[in-house]
């Protein structure tokens, strides 16, 4: 049976983890080579480093960096932010990572999303998505957000989660605002329904506090996976806790 | 001295992983992307990504897929990995019917899932594998470990004895076949961290 995916998300600024955990062992909280080891060590399903700098040279950077962590660790890597062309998608697939996340670019220029899987196929790529709840005349919608979350689009999730898988999104991970960075817990109507709506795996990602929240999402959330970012980097939680806490209630997670 | 492993090179994938996976367990693992580099080798290992037809395509326009195909026939030890094991089958069914490599009788076809079970296409992520031979790469692993996939295709062999393990996902399918000195896996062992380096280690040294 598959197992349900843990995927801790690192924030990388030109080369260097923001917010990487502070482990006991002096291990370098900025270095994105030891941080990725000690989550393969913990029992990490996968690893998204998502690129903040979204400059050129912050792209240029990031190849590198894949390069130097593919040499090290032997588990699937995705990178996000900051792909706006099929030549950054290229540069990253060929440095060495499984599959690539579009986001802002991907709303701006849907064609993006075919052209990625034509040419490396829809198990490559993923649609990473920012949605919000914004209320409009006292009706609440669904709304896709882009440029790290600042503009709204006017796009409602559902059609846009729909048109990306037919271009050929493989994946899609759902990250909503509102709950990003609260720790209150994932959007799970939200999740849900994208989940429900669309055939490819659904990753949540945004509102991760506990390892409660993640059963829930991967349960009453219908995620395939769960992606978090501060409930592992400031240390609460290992992953491996929180596999343990998932495989008591009953979620089938890999543990060996 | 040890067999000399070669990782065959048709375009656009990254094979860093799967030679650093090699040089990890201590084995010598050479990239080649030249037809004549092929018969060199004792063992040859065939990846893979994107779609059935643009691989099976892009072997053949590079002339790979002979050498490839007399390597096979000599006896000598093969793995393929992913869309290197589907295109060892006579039929892929993605965009289309394609014809594959043609070593193994059986084609290539699309998960059709359950979809109110909640199963999804890809199928993507970690699974287990069910021995149903003792194949030469799976020595000293535990019981039903757990392999990486990322996969919306599975092989259906003619000749359910070459099937190594199965996977379930709603129902059972094939996610590794043993036939002779022909060894080939659905999932990545290249991304399945420990089990995986196991399985890699065990073709290098079988």
């Amino acid at each position: 049976m598959l197992t349900k995916r843990i995927i801790p998300c690192l924030d990388v600024d030109r080369g260097r983890v923001v917010k990487g955990v502070k482990f006991f062992d002096h291990v370098d909280a900025g270095d994105p080579v030891a941080q990725a080891q000690r989550y393969q060590e913990q029992g990490a399903d996968e690893l998204v480093f998502y690129d903040i700098s979204a400059s050129h040279e912050g792209r240029r950077i990031m190849a590198d960096l894949v390069r130097q962590v593919v040499e090290q660790i032997f588990m699937p890597l995705t990178v996000g932010g900051g792909i706006r062309t099929l030549e950054d998608a290229t540069r990253l697939i060929q440095a060495g990572v499984e599959k690539v996340s579009l986001n802002s670019a991907a709303v701006q220029r849907p064609d993006l999303i075919a052209e990625v899987a034509g040419k490396f196929g829809t198990c490559a790529t993923v649609l990473g998505l920012d949605a919000n709840r914004v209320m409009i005349d006292g009706k609440e919608h669904w709304r896709v957000f882009i440029n790290g979350g600042r503009v709204d689009t006017g796009i409602e999730v559902m059609k846009w989660v729909e048109q990306a898988q037919s271009l050929g999104a493989g994946e899609i991970v759902l990250n909503v605002m509102n709950a990003d960075g609260t720790t209150s817990g994932y959007d799970l109507p939200m999740t849900a329904a994208v989940s429900s709506a669309v055939d490819v795996p659904v990753v949540a990602s945004g509102g991760a506090g506990s390892p409660q929240h993640m059963l829930d999402v991967l349960t009453d959330g219908k995620a395939d996976a769960a992606l978090a970012a501060s409930i592992f980097h400031f240390g609460h939680y290992t992953v491996g806790q929180v596999k343990d806490f998932l495989a008591n209630h009953g979620v089938m997670v890999r543990r060996d | 001295m040890p067999s000399s492993i070669a990782i065959i090179d048709y375009g656009m994938a990254n094979l860093r992983s799967v030679q650093k996976a090699f040089e990890h367990e201590g084995f010598a693992a050479q990239i080649i992307s030249r037809p004549e580099q092929v018969e060199s080798f004792d063992k040859i290992v065939l990846p893979g990504v994107g779609a059935f037809k643009d691989a099976v395509a892009t072997l053949r326009s590079t002339c790979l897929d002979q050498p490839i195909l007399q390597h096979v026939r000599q006896g000598k030890p093969f793995l393929g990995i992913c869309l290197g094991l589907q295109m060892l089958f006579d039929k892929g069914f993605e965009d289309g019917e394609h014809d594959g490599l043609g070593v193994l009788a059986g084609r290539c076809i699309r998960f059709d899932v359950d979809r109110t079970m909640g199963l999804k296409v890809p199928h993507m992520g970690w699974n287990q594998l069910d021995k149903k031979a003792d194949s030469p790469l799976f020595g000293g692993l535990a019981d039903r470990p757990n392999v990486y996939f990322v996969h919306s295709y599975h092989v259906v062999p003619d000749d359910p004895s070459i099937i190594a393990t199965t996977t379930d996902y709603g129902r059972s399918f094939v996610s590794s076949i043993w036939r002779d000195n022909v060894v080939a896996t659905q999932f990545h062992p290249e991304k399945s961290q420990s089990v995986g380096l196991k399985i890699l280690q065990n073709f290098a040294r079988w």
